[in-house]
């Protein structure tokens, strides 16, 4: 029981187009533990939702090149037969997608959605148990009158509820790895709290591991253990999640950090962007893919940004925090340039 | 209507010119030249004269039975009665759960419905009352920025074409004037004159909607109506976009009725914040009183429902509102205060009685019974007496309601200081 | 689900009647006169203006129009007498009355009974075949997207589906019977069904064949396409995240939703199958409807040509309301809002 329950490494996902070969995901490496969450930021189109999708196996073989190693308690995922992968998801792992509204098939009743995914692992389990399961599960996240609830439409439910029946499904097995992909974007604050909330008493109930992908660094803050930063397809920066936020090492999550205002920073100032724009995925920039974007770079020796790729390997601070850049003295300009912009109230005065 | 005639316009126009042509040997800074040194978000300014203000607006949308002869079965009540002001060059904020009714707020302010009830007085004009033929020289006044960038925009148009249009519609300038102009626009918002005759699907997110905000802007309006502009963009962008919107804002004098549901950035772009829930307003105010002194319990649960990394990090985070269920259906509301059913603090009286907006500051008002800080909401109905009621809510014989809780759209000179339990005054 | 069974048939009713009435002033005050093709026939192409007057005045040309929409609508529920000229023989009209041909003298609604059947078999017949291979060809395109064989089908089924209809079932008669001279299927047309089963089928094959493999081109487009966009759904990620084997995800989850917009092109293209079947009538040889109406379109029998005009319109009417129950059948979402 040493072995963490997920284990990526090296994972590289390449899509051939007709424009070139998209790169989505590159030697992509992460673990997660039972009962831990990791939570995966970075803006759209880096390479968050095609990783964990890969997770569960779920690229066509056709469309997608995959390499490098998924393990889920030791075994291997990538190249795994489509039938073992089928006995893996929605069993040993479940996924939640963002919007539930698409996420559940609008033809069929909400019950008996659920109940497919419990039969679907369960071959012994007879019709009117596996609708008592969804009934439990539904009560279980939250729906009230679920006796009766189960017999609606997706579109019958309030968006707050399509969530809570979308985790209800993909919790029904019992899976001891949650994947929820963005599963409050779509959400106001209030009913996004909600949710939150029931991960979390959900996970501690179930003890699984949860995968949390978001945009939003404060879901990230108040939900997980480990933190993984992505920036076009690559990690740049992975670590406990309180080490990355209170001392984070890569120029582009202080960009995430800077750019988004909170309900306590100050008003007067400017916000602060992350210049340009996204890169593109067909041909990324050379050497550090957010070398065009990053106002840091004039801090590195020569052109060493725009030519050499950084490893992504400890900083300064301790082997857990690793960090893709090739700044030798980050936590320094972090202190003195990022953070009197981002929470002057947090500098210390000399 | 003076000042709303087309000389003043072109007056207005050739004063804009000037600002943005970066001419070499002009001391004029140039558009560019500001926005890289840039404006922060508008101050509050007391004294501003409102450019706009509404008074009891409503929106009902009927609902009818399905078949052939469609009944009218009931009304969404999308709006129900709000009253606020835009002051000149300033902006106010409006937030709130979806289906609250923000967008329908905004639609009805630049006309796309016409209101079931209410005014809109916007220059001496009541925008509510007005027929579609004698509202289309106003139109130019009150201009929209969509949410959608990828929806809002033509794409068999050119960007040209797209954000011409305004002009040509409402004829205003020389046609051979137009391109200058447009090409004029485009650096304004940070994209390139070249970038007139491509096609929207070449540009970003952000860079689209920065054609939607050129296209606003076009004709030079008093009021934008900003209907969620940044929460379709990127996290990295929306940044760059709240930027522009100051700019344009500090450089222009224009108003904004900024519409959001993230609150972090409604309370850096605007110094006024109003937070609706089911169509109405349930508390107003600048942005102190709304953030730091919040006395509804659906803003003290919205605030505390938001994520914060500082918060998180340093751990001095609040203990979170749990807020039960969902918001009702506008077609249906609640009787009373139309909060009452997921409200932590409900009482009989939230039932049977509407709670008024009472101003309980200089620039903050609130529609609740129990109006508090979070932990400090009194244990009596503090508008009991006012509506001449019982702390049930059952009519009492020995007080009189008060008459004057008819909604105002602005600020009085007097409130009720809950703190001081009387009277303030300015 | 019943009332709204009443209500759409109530209206499809509605619907028939304006169509009637349209086709009634069309005749009225369309250009050519009504009453000169019967006249001409009847006076083996003598027609005078003296003659001509007469024919008008007994076959009510001359009241207004009204009147006579009055006594044809009468007709339809009670019955009428109807003669062609003052001292030529009374025709007895039954109840439901469209007319009596000006070129046979027959009941214009019996021959139509007589007739439907040919046309129904040849257009069910064709449209089952062609659904019947069109959707699960498409299906198993769509999964295959992108292959070799999905490349081949979708270009070599283009390729024949651009070829005109008419042309495509002349080719394929021609070269069934002529050239390669099929045994029993080359015999082709119409034998009622209560007869010989297996005449009606054989009679009707090639028809069958002909309209299936051309449709079958279209609506296995339609449903590749339809297929594609489905599988590509947001709820098509979430059953496979389940775990659900293949077979569910494609057919319970994918086929039912692909099939909605393939049964509304099916309701609108029905009318567009009928116009068909007057070629393949033609071409195949087989007495129905199509070819009657041809036939009455050259020889300006004005009853025959608003029978079928009628026909046309009641088809199109059921197929609709049938293609509208399917819908709701499919998507609950219709059923209850
Ligand atoms: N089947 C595919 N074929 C080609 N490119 C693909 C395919 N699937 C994803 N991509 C590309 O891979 C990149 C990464 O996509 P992904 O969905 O992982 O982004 P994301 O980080 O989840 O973004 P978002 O926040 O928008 O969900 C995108 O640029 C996308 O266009
Ligand atoms: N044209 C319309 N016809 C009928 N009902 C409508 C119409 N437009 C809006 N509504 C209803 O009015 C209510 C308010 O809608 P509105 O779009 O203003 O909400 P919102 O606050 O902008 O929400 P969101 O944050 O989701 O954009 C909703 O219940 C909505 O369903
Ligand atoms: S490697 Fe260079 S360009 Fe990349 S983030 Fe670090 S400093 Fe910036
Ligand atoms: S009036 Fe009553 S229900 Fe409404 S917010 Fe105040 S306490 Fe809650
Ligand atoms: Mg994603
Ligand atoms: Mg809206």
């Amino acid at each position: 029981m040493d072995d963490p329950l997920l284990v990526v490494e090296d994972l590289t996902v390449q899509f051939p187009t007709e424009d070139g070969v998209v790169t989505a995901v590159s030697n992509l490496s992460y673990q997660v533990e039972l009962g831990k969450t990791l939570g995966i930021v970075g803006e759209s189109g880096s390479g968050k939702s095609v990783s964990s999708m890969a997770v569960l196996g779920l690229h066509d073989a056709r469309s997608a090149r995959i390499t490098g190693s998924i393990r889920v308690r030791g075994t291997e995922v990538v190249g795994m037969s489509e039938a073992k992968l089928r006995k893996l998801r929605g069993n040993e792992i479940a996924m939640i997608f963002q919007d539930a509204l698409a996420a559940l098939h609008p033809f069929y009743r909400v019950g008996g959605q659920l109940a497919e995914a419990y039969r679907v692992h369960h071959p012994s389990a007879s019709k009117r148990d596996a609708r008592r399961k969804a009934i439990e599960m539904l009560d279980r996240v939250g729906i009230p009158k679920p006796d009766r609830r189960v017999d609606d439409f997706p579109h019958q439910f309030s968006g707050g509820m399509r969530q809570r029946a979308m985790i209800a499904m993909g919790l029904i097995n019992d899976p001891s790895l949650l994947i929820a992909d963005e599963p409050t974007t779509a959400l106001d604050v209030t009913v996004q709290a909600q949710i939150l909330d029931l991960l979390q008493d959900l996970q501690r109930e179930f003890n699984s591991a949860v995968i949390i992908i978001t945009h939003d660094l404060g879901v990230i803050a108040e939900m997980a253990d480990d933190v993984l930063v992505m920036y076009a397809g690559r990690a740049v920066e992975y670590g406990p999640c309180k080490e990355i936020m209170v001392h984070p090492e890569m120029p582009y999550t202080w960009g995430l950090l800077s750019s988004v205002p909170d309900v306590t920073s100050d008003t007067s100032a400017r916000m602060i962007p992350i210049p340009g724009n996204p890169p593109s995925l067909l041909s990324p920039p050379t050497g550090c893919a957010f070398h065009p974007r990053c106002v840091h770079r004039d801090k590195v020796p020569g052109d060493l940004c725009s030519t050499t790729l950084p490893e992504l390997i400890p900083g300064g601070r301790g082997p857990q925090h690793l960090k893709r850049c090739h700044l030798s003295n980050s936590d320094a300009i972090y202190e003195a340039e990022v953070l009197p912009e981002i929470a002057p109230d947090l500098v210390e005065e000399p | 209507m003076a000042s709303m005639s087309p000389e003043q316009g072109s007056g207005d126009m050739a004063a804009y010119q000037a600002t943005d042509t970066p001419e070499p040997e002009s001391d004029v800074p140039s558009f560019a030249d500001v926005a890289e040194h840039g404006h922060a978000a508008s101050e509050l300014d007391p004294d501003a004269e409102p450019v706009l203000t509404v008074e009891n607006l409503r929106m009902y949308f009927p609902v009818r039975s399905p078949g052939l002869i469609r009944r009218k079965i009931g009304d969404v009540q999308a709006v129900d009665g709000i009253s606020f002001e835009v002051p000149k060059g300033g902006s106010l904020g409006l937030v709130g759960e979806s289906g609250c009714g923000k967008s329908t707020t905004g639609r009805l302010i630049t006309r796309l419905y016409k209101p079931t009830g209410g005014s809109m007085q916007f220059e001496g004009v009541d925008l509510a009352k007005l027929s579609n033929r004698e509202l289309k020289p106003l139109r130019r006044n009150v201009q929209m920025i969509f949410q959608d960038p990828y929806t809002s925009l033509n794409p068999r148009q050119t960007v040209g074409a797209i954000v011409s249009a305004p002009l040509q519609v409402h004829n205003i300038l020389p046609r051979n004037q137009i391109k200058r102009r447009v090409q004029e626009l485009l650096e304004v918002v940070g994209l390139s004159p070249e970038h007139y005759n491509r096609y929207p699907n070449e540009f970003s997110g952000g860079q689209r909607q920065r054609i939607g905000i050129a296209r606003a802007l076009t004709l030079n309006p008093k009021l934008l109506v900003a209907d969620e502009p940044v929460s379709a963009l990127d996290v990295s962008i929306q940044a760059q976009v709240i930027n522009l919107l100051q700019d344009i804002q500090q450089e222009f004098g224009v108003a904004f009725l900024f519409i959001a549901h993230d609150l972090a950035v409604v309370r850096h772009f605007c110094p006024e914040v109003a937070v609706m829930y089911l169509g109405k307003i349930v508390e107003i105010g600048d942005r102190d009183s709304i953030y730091s002194n919040a006395h509804h319990p659906y803003t003290q649960a919205l605030l505390s429902a938001v994520p914060d990394v500082k918060q998180a990090v340093t751990g001095e985070r609040r203990e979170r509102i749990r807020l039960t269920g969902d918001v009702p259906s506008p077609i249906d509301p609640p009787s009373g205060c139309r909060f009452r059913t997921r409200c932590p603090i409900a009482q009989e009286i939230c039932a049977r009685h509407e709670p008024p907006l009472l101003q309980i500051g200089k620039r903050h008002k609130v529609a609740c019974h129990f109006p508090g800080r979070l932990g400090e909401h009194p244990r009596e109905p503090f508008t009991a007496r006012l509506l001449g009621v019982d702390a049930e809510g059952q009519p009492d014989p020995g007080s009189s309601p008060a008459t004057d809780l008819v909604e105002q759209p602005g600020y009085a000179d007097t409130w009720f200081d809950l703190d001081a339990k009387t009277i303030g005054r300015a | 689900m019943f009332a709204y069974l009443v209500k759409r048939v109530l209206s499809g009713i509605v619907v028939l009647f304006l169509v009637s009435l349209s086709i009634f002033l069309l005749f009225w005050f369309g250009p050519s006169e009504p009453a000169q093709s019967i006249c001409d026939r009847e006076t083996s192409n003598r027609c005078t203006p003296e003659r001509l007057e007469v024919f008008r005045e007994t076959l009510g040309f001359n009241n207004p129009w009204y009147q006579e929409y009055g006594t044809f609508i009468d007709g339809v529920f009670t019955g009428r007498e109807i003669k062609f000229s003052k001292n030529t023989k009374v025709y007895d009209c039954e109840a439901p009355c469209l007319g009596i041909s000006y070129r046979t003298k027959q009941d214009v609604f019996d021959e139509m009974k007589t007739r439907m059947p040919a046309t129904l078999s040849v257009a069910l017949g064709g449209a089952t075949l062609y659904l019947l291979l069109g959707i699960p060809i498409g299906v198993a395109a769509a999964k295959r997207r992108g292959t070799l064989a999905d490349k081949a089908l979708v270009s070599s089924f283009l390729a024949i589906s651009s070829i005109p209809y008419y042309l495509f079932a002349l080719l394929a008669w021609l070269f069934v019977t002529i050239n390669l001279q099929v045994p029993v299927i080359s015999d082709t047309g119409y034998f009622p069904i209560t007869d010989n089963p297996g005449k009606w089928a054989s009679g009707m094959l090639l028809a069958w064949i002909a309209l299936g493999i051309f449709g079958c081109t279209q609506y296995t487009r339609y449903s590749r396409g339809s297929m594609v966009e489905v599988l590509s759904e947001d709820y098509i990620r979430t059953a496979k995240a389940k775990g659900l084997p293949n077979r569910t995800v494609i057919y319970k989850h994918g086929l039912r939703s692909a099939l909605v917009p393939v049964v509304t092109i099916f309701g609108i293209d029905f009318g567009t199958l009928l116009a068909g079947t007057i070629f393949t009538e033609r071409i195949f040889d087989i007495e129905g409807i199509g070819l009657w109406g041809l036939e009455a379109v050259y020889q300006k029998d004005l009853p025959v040509v608003s029978a079928t005009a009628l026909f046309g319109a009641a088809i199109l009417i059921t197929s609709n309301l049938i293609v509208d129950v399917i819908y709701s059948v499919l998507d609950p979402r219709v059923r209850l809002s």
